[in-house]
C-alpha cells in the first residue's frame, strides 16, 4: 500500500513540474537568437504614413538585401513606450523616428548619434529641408547646427471642412442671410467661430451635426497640441525671446489668456457632445461619420481622409490653421528619423538615411502618403496641384511653431495638459488662474533642472 | 496542540520497526523539563529519525517557508527599503545625467503642503467610500436574496459573477464605448427610463457625472465580490438559532436584526476591508475610464502617482508619495483590523 | 419537504417571498449582464454599425471584427486591388471589400500565449509556495509566526503603482525588463501573500489527527503532507488557484509599466487595439470576449470552491 501510491503521485507532480519548467525555460529561451541576415528595426507610431513607410522600405531592402523590421506603436502609448525604451538603452530600436519633443532629452542623454559628421562625409545638407523642420525636428540646442535627426515626416495643424455642406445653396444662403458674408473657410478664428455656431446642432440628412471638432485629450499630449493653434494666434510666449526661461508675463499674459477663453468658448459652443478626452483618432471618427463640419487634425490624416468612401474625395475641403489677432501660427507636429546609439548595426542604420534622404524618395515618400520635408519636393512646380491639401501643407510650413524640446519637455507637457484640461473641460478657475499656476509649475521644472529662471 | 503520542499504537499485524518515528518536536509543550521529560522515552529513535528518515520537521518548516519569505523579501521589501532611499533624492530617470542630490525631506514637505496632492487624495478617500458602501449595500441585499434559494438561483449567481472576473483595465476602456453619448447604449437607456435626451449629458465629459461613473463601474464589477462573501457568512449562521427565533416567535425583520445582521457582521467587515484595501490601490480601471478627467476630477492619487513616476520620471519625489500612501493604508488598516478583531471576539 | 442542510432550511421562505427574491436577483441579474451582451454583440457589428448612432441593437451580423483582430491590413487604392489575384479565403474577401488588404497577422496570439504562460506559471508557483509555507505556519510553531503572518498581508497592501517603481529600475538592472520570467516572478510574488492566507486557513480546519495517525504509522512528515493534507485541501487549494489565475490574467498596471512587446499580456494590448480612426471597437470587443472565456471556464468549473474560498483562511484566524 505505502510503495504504490507513492509512485504515481510523485511522477504527476513531477510531470506537472516538468511541464512548468519546459515552458518557463521556453519563455526564457524565446528570445530569438541574432539574426544572421542584415536586418534593421525602425520605430514609429502606429498610423497611415507607417504603413506607407513600410511600403517605400521594400525599395530600400531591394537597393541594399537588407531586411527590414518595424516596432509600430498607438500614438497613446508611443512616447511611454519609446522613452522607456531609449531610457533603458535598450537595443530594439536601430533606427527610430522620434517626436519632435524628444530631440533635447534624447541629445543630453546620448540617446540618438549626432549626425553631423555622418552629414558632411555623405554631402547631406540641412539647407536641403525646409528651415522649420530642420530647427524643430533636428536642431539641438535650437538654433545651432547641431543635428540629431534627418526630418522625415513634415507635419503640423490643418482642417479639413465639409466641402459638400458649404456647397449646398439652400446653407449658403441661409448663411448669407445670418451673417452678410459668403460661406467659405475662414480665415480668422473668429470666421471660424461663426461658422460653427452656425452648423452647430444643425440638421443634415437628417442627422444632427455639430459645428467643429478640437482636440480635448487629457493623458497625452492632445489638448495642449489642440490649444496652442489658438494661443500662438493670440499672442502667447514661450518665454521672452530676449530672455530664455523668462515665462511671467509671456506665458500669462492679457493676450495668452483671451486665448485660451477663446479656447474654452469654442469647445462649450461649438463641439460634439461627449469628446472630452479626444484626440487624432477621435476626430477622423467624428468627421468620417459625419457628425462635425470642420475638424482640427494633423496634415499625415489627410490623404487618408481624402481617400475615405464616406466623407473623401468632392466632399472634402482642406484649409489652414486660421489667424488670430496676433498673427497666423501653427502647431508643429511630424518627427525626424534619428539612429539609435546603442543600436550594433549604426553603419546599416545610417545606410539608410543616406538612402532616405536622397530626392528621388523623398519624392516617392510625399506621393504614397508621408510628408516629405525636402525642398527639392515641396517646392517643386508640380507640388501644389499634386495633393489637395499640398498648398496647405506648403504654406502651414511657413509659419510652424513648436512645444518646449527641453529634456523635461515631458514635464512641462503634462504640467500644461493638466491646468489647461481643469480650465477648460473641468470648469475650475479662470484661465488668468490656469496660465498663472502653469507658470509657477514651469518655473518649478526649470528650477529643478538647475536652470534660471527670471521672473520679472 | 501538540502530539503526545509516546508509544504510537500498532495496528493488527504490523511490527515495530525501528527509526521509524517522526515525532513532531516542536510542537511538544511548556517547559524544558516536561519537555525533556516526555521527549526521553523516544529520545533515540528520535535522532535516528533525524537522520535515517528524511528530514526533520524543523528543516521541513524552514525549507517550506523560505522560498515564500525570500520571494516577499526579493520583489516587496527589498524594493521598499529602496523607495525609502530613493524618497530622499531628487533623482529623475529621464534626466539620469544631472547630479543625483541628497533632498532630504523636500520631496515630503513638497507632496505634504501641495494642495493639488490633497484634494487627489480626499477624491480617492470619497471614491473608497461611496464605492464600498454602494457594494456592500448591494452585496449583501442580493446576498440576502439569493440565500431564500429560489429555484435557479445557482445559475443567475454565476450571471452576476461574471464581471468580477474581467479585466478591469478592458472594463475601464470598454465602458468608455457604453458612456458615450451618441454612440453609446447607456445613455439611450437613461433616457428610456427618465425621458433626458441623450445628447445632452456626458458621464464622462461633465464634472458632477464623471466620478459617478467610476463608481457605477466598480461597482457593477466588485457587488457580486461582497455578495459572495456575505452568501458564506449567511450559510455560516447555524440553524438552530432561527428556530430558536421561531419558537420565540420572533418576527422576521426582529430576526434579521438579531441574529442574521451582527452573525454576518464579521464577514461584512471583512469584505469592507478587502474591497477597501484593493479600492485604494485603483489605477487601471480609472485610467482607461476618465484618464482622470475631466481635468483632475476622478484622477485618484495612483494616476497622479503614475504620471508622477512613470511620465514625468521624477522619481525621487513619487517615491515619497508611494511611502505616503503606504504608509497611509497600512496604519488605516491596522486600526480596522483590530476592530474586526474585537466584533469576531463577541 | 427535502431536508437540506444549510442555514435557513427550518425557515424555508415561503414561496411568495422566494418569487419576490428571484424577481429582483433576476433583475439584477439582466442588468449586470447587459453590458457584457452588448460588447459581445459588438463583435459581429461591422466597423459603421458599432459606431453608428444611435446605437444599433438590431444589425447585421459579420466577423470583420474577429479578423481584423487577428490581422494586420492596409488601405489601398481600387485599381490596386484589382491588380491583385482573386481573393481565395473567407478572410480574404471580407477584407477585400473594405478596400483593404492583409499585410499579416496581429500581435494577439503571442500575447494571448504570454497571457497563459504567465498566468497559469505564476498561479502554479504561487500555490505550490503558498501550500508549503501555509502548512508550515498551519503546523509548526514558527518563531514570530503572527508577525510574518501579518507582513504578508501587508505586502497586498501596497498599490502596484508605487511597487513597480523599484521594480521597474530593480529589472533594468537585471535585465528583466519585459521578460516572462520576470512577470511570472513579479505575479507570484503579489499571488504567494494571498494564497498563504488563504491556505492557511484551509489546512488549519483540517484535522491533526489525520496526520498524526499517519506519522503513528510511520510515515514522514512529507508523506503525510501528500496523502492525508493535500487531498482533504483540494477545495482550497483550487478555491486559492482562482483568485490566483483571476489577478494575475487580469492584470494591468505591471504589465502595462514593465513589459512592451515580448511578454506583453492581453490587458495592455486589448485597449490599445486601433483601427484606421479611433478604437477598432469590433476588434476590441471580439478581444475581450476571447479573453474572457479561458477564466470563465476555469471559474466555472471550480464553481463551488469560490464560496468557501473567500471565506475560509481569512475570516478564521
Amino acid at each position: 500500500m505505502r510503495n504504490t501510491k507513492t509512485g504515481t503521485w510523485s511522477k504527476s507532480v513531477g510531470a506537472a513540474l516538468a511541464l512548468f519548467t519546459g515552458v518557463a525555460l521556453t519563455a526564457v529561451a524565446g528570445q530569438p537568437a541574432a539574426a544572421q541576415s542584415k536586418q534593421l528595426t525602425l520605430c514609429w507610431a502606429a498610423w497611415d504614413p507607417a504603413n506607407a513607410l513600410v511600403e517605400l522600405g521594400k525599395d530600400f531592402t531591394k537597393a541594399s538585401g537588407i531586411e527590414m523590421k518595424y516596432e509600430f506603436v498607438p500614438w497613446t502609448s508611443y512616447a511611454d513606450r519609446f522613452l522607456n525604451e531609449l531610457n533603458s538603452h535598450s537595443k530594439l530600436c536601430d533606427l527610430i523616428i522620434g517626436d519632435s519633443q524628444w530631440i533635447g532629452g534624447a541629445a543630453e542623454n546620448h540617446w540618438y548619434v549626432k549626425l553631423n559628421d555622418f552629414f558632411a562625409k555623405e554631402h547631406i545638407s540641412m539647407d536641403d529641408f525646409m528651415p522649420a523642420t530642420v530647427l524643430g525636428y533636428s536642431e539641438w540646442p535650437k538654433n545651432t547646427p547641431n543635428y540629431w535627426a534627418l526630418p522625415a515626416m513634415a507635419d503640423a495643424i490643418g482642417w479639413t471642412y465639409r466641402k459638400d455642406w458649404f456647397s449646398r445653396p439652400e446653407i449658403q444662403a441661409e448663411f448669407k442671410k445670418k451673417y452678410g458674408r459668403d460661406l467659405a473657410p475662414p480665415k480668422t478664428y473668429e470666421e471660424l467661430k461663426q461658422i460653427a455656431e452656425f452648423f452647430q446642432g444643425r440638421e443634415i440628412d437628417g442627422k444632427k451635426v455639430y459645428g467643429a471638432y478640437i482636440y480635448t485629450e487629457r493623458g497625452s499630449e492632445g489638448i495642449t497640441m489642440g490649444v496652442t493653434n489658438v494661443l500662438y494666434d493670440y499672442g502667447f510666449e514661450y518665454d521672452n525671446p530676449k530672455k530664455p526661461y523668462q515665462m511671467q508675463g509671456f506665458v500669462n499674459s492679457p493676450d495668452a489668456v483671451k486665448g485660451l477663453e477663446f479656447y474654452k468658448a469654442l469647445y462649450k459652443c461649438c463641439t460634439a457632445p461627449g469628446l472630452t478626452n479626444a484626440y487624432m483618432q477621435e476626430g477622423l471618427d467624428a468627421f468620417k461619420s459625419g457628425q462635425v463640419a470642420m475638424q482640427m487634425n494633423f496634415f499625415a490624416f489627410f490623404p487618408g481622409l481624402y481617400k475615405d468612401p464616406n466623407v473623401g474625395g468632392d466632399k472634402i475641403g482642406f484649409f489652414v490653421n486660421p489667424a488670430g489677432p496676433k498673427g497666423q501660427f501653427s502647431q508643429l507636429g511630424g518627427q525626424g528619423i534619428s539612429v539609435v546609439a546603442v543600436s550594433d548595426h549604426r553603419d546599416d542604420a545610417l545606410r539608410y538615411i543616406k538612402w532616405f534622404a536622397q530626392p528621388a524618395v523623398q519624392q516617392k515618400w510625399w506621393q504614397i502618403g508621408g510628408y516629405s520635408a525636402l525642398k527639392a519636393v515641396v517646392e517643386a512646380p508640380g507640388f501644389p496641384k499634386s495633393a489637395p491639401f499640398a498648398p496647405q501643407f506648403l504654406q502651414t510650413m511657413t509659419f510652424v511653431k513648436d512645444f518646449w524640446a527641453e529634456p523635461s519637455y515631458a514635464q512641462l507637457l503634462l504640467d500644461m495638459q493638466k491646468r489647461v484640461h481643469d480650465y477648460v473641460v473641468a470648469d475650475k478657475g479662470t484661465a488668468q488662474q490656469a496660465l498663472d499656476l502653469l507658470v509657477k509649475d514651469w518655473t518649478k521644472v526649470f528650477k529643478e533642472q538647475g536652470k534660471e529662471v527670471m521672473v520679472q | 496542540m501538540s502530539s503526545q503520542e509516546v508509544s504510537p499504537a500498532l495496528s493488527a499485524g504490523e511490527t515495530r520497526q525501528p527509526g521509524r518515528m517522526a515525532m513532531t518536536a516542536v510542537n511538544l509543550p511548556g517547559a524544558p523539563i516536561e519537555r525533556i521529560a516526555l521527549r526521553t522515552p523516544v529520545q533515540t529513535r528520535l535522532r535516528i529519525a533525524k537522520y535515517t528518515r528524511g528530514l526533520s520537521d524543523r528543516s521541513i518548516a524552514w525549507l517550506f517557508i523560505t522560498p515564500t519569505i525570500a520571494l516577499l523579501l526579493a520583489i516587496n521589501i527589498f524594493p521598499l527599503i529602496w523607495m525609502i532611499r530613493l524618497s530622499f533624492t531628487s533623482l529623475n530617470l529621464s534626466m539620469a545625467y544631472l547630479p543625483l542630490r541628497f533632498v532630504g525631506l523636500d520631496n515630503y514637505t513638497d507632496i505634504l503642503t501641495d494642495e493639488d496632492v490633497w484634494d487627489r487624495l480626499q477624491m480617492t478617500a470619497r471614491f473608497v467610500i461611496s464605492t464600498v458602501t454602494l457594494q456592500v449595500v448591494i452585496g449583501f441585499g442580493l446576498a440576502l436574496l439569493i440565500n431564500r434559494q429560489f429555484r435557479t438561483h445557482s445559475f443567475w449567481t454565476t450571471i452576476i459573477l461574471l464581471p468580477m472576473m474581467l479585466s478591469p483595465a478592458v472594463v475601464g476602456n470598454f465602458w468608455t464605448l457604453l458612456y458615450q453619448p451618441q454612440i453609446g447604449p447607456f445613455n439611450y437607456v437613461v433616457s428610456l427610463f427618465t425621458g433626458i435626451a441623450p445628447n445632452s449629458f456626458s458621464m464622462i465629459g461633465e464634472v458632477a457625472l464623471a466620478p459617478w461613473t467610476i463608481v457605477l463601474v466598480d461597482t457593477w464589477m466588485w457587488a457580486p465580490y461582497v455578495m459572495l462573501i456575505c452568501l458564506a457568512g449567511l450559510r455560516s449562521i447555524p440553524d438552530y438559532i432561527y428556530e430558536a427565533a421561531e419558537v420565540d416567535r420572533a418576527s422576521s425583520w426582529r430576526q434579521f436584526w438579531s441574529i442574521t445582521l451582527p452573525m454576518a457582521m464579521p464577514f461584512l467587515m471583512l469584505a469592507v476591508l478587502f474591497r477597501a484595501i484593493e479600492n485604494f490601490k485603483m489605477f487601471d480601471m480609472v485610467n482607461l475610464l476618465t484618464s482622470g478627467g475631466p481635468g483632475s476630477t476622478t484622477e485618484v492619487i495612483n494616476i497622479t502617482l503614475k504620471r508622477a513616476a512613470f511620465e514625468k520620471w521624477q522619481t525621487g519625489y513619487s517615491s515619497a508619495l508611494a511611502i505616503i500612501l503606504f504608509v497611509t493604508v497600512f496604519g488605516a488598516a491596522n486600526i480596522y483590523v483590530k476592530a474586526l478583531n474585537r466584533v469576531k471576539q463577541r | 419537504m427535502t431536508a437540506k442542510t444549510t442555514a435557513h432550511s427550518v425557515v424555508e421562505a415561503s414561496s411568495r417571498v422566494k418569487t419576490c427574491a428571484a424577481v429582483i436577483v433576476i433583475l439584477y441579474a439582466v442588468m449586470a449582464i447587459a453590458p457584457l451582451l452588448w460588447i459581445g454583440a459588438t463583435a459581429f457589428k461591422s466597423q459603421s454599425d458599432a459606431i453608428a448612432y444611435p446605437p444599433k441593437v438590431i444589425f447585421q451580423p459579420t466577423l470583420e471584427g474577429y479578423v481584423n483582430l487577428f490581422t494586420v491590413r492596409t488601405r489601398q487604392m481600387p485599381d490596386f486591388i484589382a491588380s491583385l489575384p482573386p481573393a481565395t479565403t473567407w478572410y480574404d474577401k471580407l477584407v477585400r471589400k473594405h478596400d483593404m488588404v492583409i499585410a499579416g497577422p496581429s500581435k494577439v496570439v503571442p500575447r494571448f500565449i504570454n497571457s497563459l504562460v504567465i498566468g497559469f506559471g505564476s498561479t502554479f508557483l504561487a500555490v505550490l509556495l503558498g501550500t508549503l509555507a501555509a502548512y508550515a505556519f498551519s503546523r509548526f510553531r514558527i518563531p514570530l509566526a503572527d508577525d510574518l503572518l501579518f507582513f504578508i498581508l501587508a505586502t497586498r497592501m501596497m498599490p502596484p503603482v508605487a511597487v513597480a517603481i523599484p521594480i521597474y529600475i530593480m529589472y533594468r538592472y537585471l535585465n528583466l525588463t519585459d521578460t516572462k520570467i520576470g512577470m511570472i516572478l513579479l505575479y507570484t510574488a503579489v499571488n504567494v501573500s494571498l494564497a498563504v492566507w488563504l491556505l492557511k486557513g484551509f489546512i488549519d480546519e483540517i484535522p491533526r489527527e489525520y496526520e498524526e495517525a499517519a506519522l503513528v504509522d510511520g510515515y514522514t512528515r512529507l508523506q503525510a503532507l501528500r496523502k492525508v493534507v493535500l487531498p482533504q485541501a483540494v477545495t482550497g487549494i483550487a478555491a486559492t488557484a482562482i483568485f490566483c489565475l483571476i489577478f494575475s490574467w487580469n492584470e494591468y498596471a505591471f504589465a502595462v509599466l514593465l513589459t512592451s512587446g515580448d511578454a506583453q499580456t492581453m490587458p495592455p494590448f486589448i485597449p490599445f487595439i486601433i483601427g484606421e480612426g479611433g478604437q477598432d471597437w469590433p476588434a476590441v470587443a471580439a478581444a475581450t470576449t476571447l479573453f474572457l472565456i479561458p477564466i470563465v471556464l476555469f471559474t466555472i468549473l471550480l464553481r463551488r470552491h469560490l464560496l468557501r474560498g473567500i471565506t475560509f483562511g481569512a475570516v478564521r484566524k
